[in-house]
């Protein structure tokens, strides 16, 4: 009989993972039913469960309607995004194996110079960035909203700490091999270390395609405006067009959810790196 | 210079070669920025980057007494204490249901964690367009109209201030998967000899071994996670923007610090000294926060 109550436990808690399960997927739900609908249907009094007919016109009204600087900013986060993942991989994984491995008498202390810089929040240095931003005339352009991202103190920690636990035999091999650091780095630790660079660049392509506040100070032209701006000025709008507003949210998310269930092993592996334990 | 940096027959050349651009470009684009706004928060800065009139703490005395900025550190402070332990007990609850599945565990963590890959832009804009419509057609007035209830103007009144609904559950939706993974990895770090002595001392599955075995060995875990939901909720910015600003502006009420800089710094009067001043002040509230926690929590120290 011990069975029984058991049994009854587990079913309540299995219901409730589907309730809450089902509350978290409403919001998705939403977007494509709005997306999809016309601005009648989504206002309609009465509420159904999917709008009467399915205007998929909407994907390509969106990009045809050169009012609307969707198409434009769709193609500026793209670019920013890409530009913004590579260059910090590039960088930060560089400077990450340079603590690791290349033997300094300061490394330590330049070590610590970088972690100084997680401490501080982006509530502090965004009016500061800003201003540096302005007097190099790099406000509204590709460069002033890439180039101050990319160096990023948490993806340098993410890289030394993962170098450090690198198997030194490889790299031991490849130097009685006859290779210095620079050619025993890119032919031996890099084409080794993918997991590690699938991790910190889909959070790092995550966090630049969803950031708003710099793009939002930087990006002050309509010509330079990302995707998160773009919306944001329809939400923000005297008058908003709501099935626009939707299937524009929804072409801006949908690639990114396809992308993360794709690449969900390596982005919690990622995740679960940047706790704690490092 | 370069011969201390490049060390004797330039032995050190390599280590700068790796870490020298990275190096570069933190000292540019977070150093130096620092020290600059550190220098401009002593001067009368109003629309110039490159001010010549020093008013030595003026500029703090206006930021610490203008009431806007004292309101926005009650804002924030009152956000916090919803929105930190809200999240916290709802991704370590999801982190004992999941973990406790036998099958589906995938499934769950992945629908959990999917709203991670949106922007809180977005987010933002299906709360206010579509769940919290203050008119008939949306989806939470739907629902009080089926039980009977009148539509409420979800985040334009602030008799009830109803908006910290909309702005508490628009976080607790996009970061609970987040922290629901830390402590996914937290649970399964416990060894389960620990599981099996207590069942033999007799402790009873369920509250008692979640008191006594799970939460204290979560600590390290929690400990991180509260820090990250503080640091986070101070930096909160994208969704009282996008849910509360219209084209008449943003109003007068809850705007946490960050919306205050935004407003003060980049507003009309453009006082880059007196958000500088602000932006100071922050620092020091959450230097000082980081290490009362550390303190108070005793991080550092190893877990059992």
């Amino acid at each position: 009989m011990i069975g029984q109550p058991r049994g009854l436990a587990r079913a309540l808690r299995l219901g409730l993972l589907i309730v809450l399960a089902v509350l978290f997927l409403i919001p998705f739900y939403l977007l494509v039913r709005n997306g999809l609908a016309t601005d009648a249907d989504i206002t309609a009094p009465d509420w159904t469960f999917l709008p009467h007919v399915l205007r998929w016109d909407n994907i390509p009204q969106l990009f045809g309607d050169p009012t609307v600087p969707m198409a434009r900013a769709l193609w500026n986060s793209t670019v920013i995004s890409v530009l913004t993942t590579g260059g910090t991989l590039l960088v930060a994984s560089l400077a990450g194996y340079g603590l690791a491995r290349v033997p300094y008498p300061y490394a330590n202390q330049v070590f610590y110079a970088i972690l100084g810089t997680l401490m501080i929040p982006s509530a502090v240095t965004f009016v500061p960035s800003f201003v540096l931003v302005s007097s190099l005339g790099w406000i509204s352009t590709l460069r002033g909203l890439v180039i101050p991202t990319l160096f990023s103190g948490f993806a340098a920690f993410l890289f030394r700490q993962y170098f450090l636990g690198f198997p030194r035999e490889l790299e031991d091999a490849a130097k009685v091999d006859g290779l210095g650091y620079w050619r025993t780095y890119w032919r031996i630790v890099v084409p080794n270390s993918t997991p590690v660079f699938a991790a910190v660049g889909a959070v790092v392509f995550l966090g630049s395609w969803n950031s708003f506040l710099w793009p939002l100070v930087i990006g002050q032209d309509q010509q330079a405006w990302t995707v998160q701006v773009a919306l944001a000025s329809f939400i923000t709008a005297q008058s908003v067009n709501l099935h626009e507003l939707f299937v524009a949210a929804a072409v801006s998310v949908l690639p990114l959810l396809v992308a993360f269930v794709l690449l969900q092993r390596h982005i919690i592996a990622g995740v679960e790196r940047s706790g704690i334990d490092g | 210079m370069l011969t201390r940096l490049l060390g004797p027959q330039r032995r050190y050349l390599w280590f700068w070669i790796f870490t020298g651009p990275f190096v570069i470009g933190l000292v540019v684009f977070s150093y130096v920025p620092l020290l600059w706004s550190i220098t401009l928060s002593f001067f009368d800065a109003r629309n110039t980057v490159t001010p010549t009139h020093f008013l030595g703490f003026a500029n703090y005395a206006r930021v610490l007494t203008d009431a806007d900025f004292i309101q926005s550190l009650g804002t924030f402070a009152l956000f916090a204490v919803v929105v930190v332990p809200a999240t916290y007990a709802l991704s370590l609850s999801l982190a004992l249901l999941v973990s406790q599945l036998g099958w589906g565990r995938a499934f769950f963590r992945s629908v959990f964690f999917l709203p991670t890959a949106c922007s809180y832009v977005v987010a933002a804009l299906i709360w206010k367009m579509s769940i919290f419509n203050g008119v008939r057609f949306g989806l939470a007035n739907t629902v009080l109209h089926w039980f009977g209830a009148g539509p409420v103007a979800w985040l334009s009144t602030t008799q009830p201030p109803w908006y910290w609904l909309v702005i508490i559950t628009v976080r607790l939706w996009l970061q609970a998967g987040f922290y629901l993974v830390l402590f996914l990895a937290g649970l399964q770090r416990i060894p389960a000899t620990l599981y099996e002595a207590a069942a033999v001392d007799g402790a009873q599955p369920g509250w008692q071994t979640f008191r006594y075995i799970t939460f204290p060995q979560l600590r390290t875990t929690s400990v991180a996670v509260v820090l990250l939901l503080v640091i986070n909720a101070f930096q909160a910015f994208d969704e009282f923007y996008n849910l509360l600003s219209s084209s008449r502006g943003y109003p007068p009420y809850a705007r946490p610090p960050l919306v205050y800089l935004y407003y003060v710094a980049l507003g009309q009067g453009q006082d880059l000294g007196v958000g500088s001043a602000g932006a100071v002040v922050l620092a020091l509230i959450i230097a000082a926060a980081t290490v009362m926690q550390t303190r108070w929590f005793g991080l550092g120290r190893k877990e059992p």
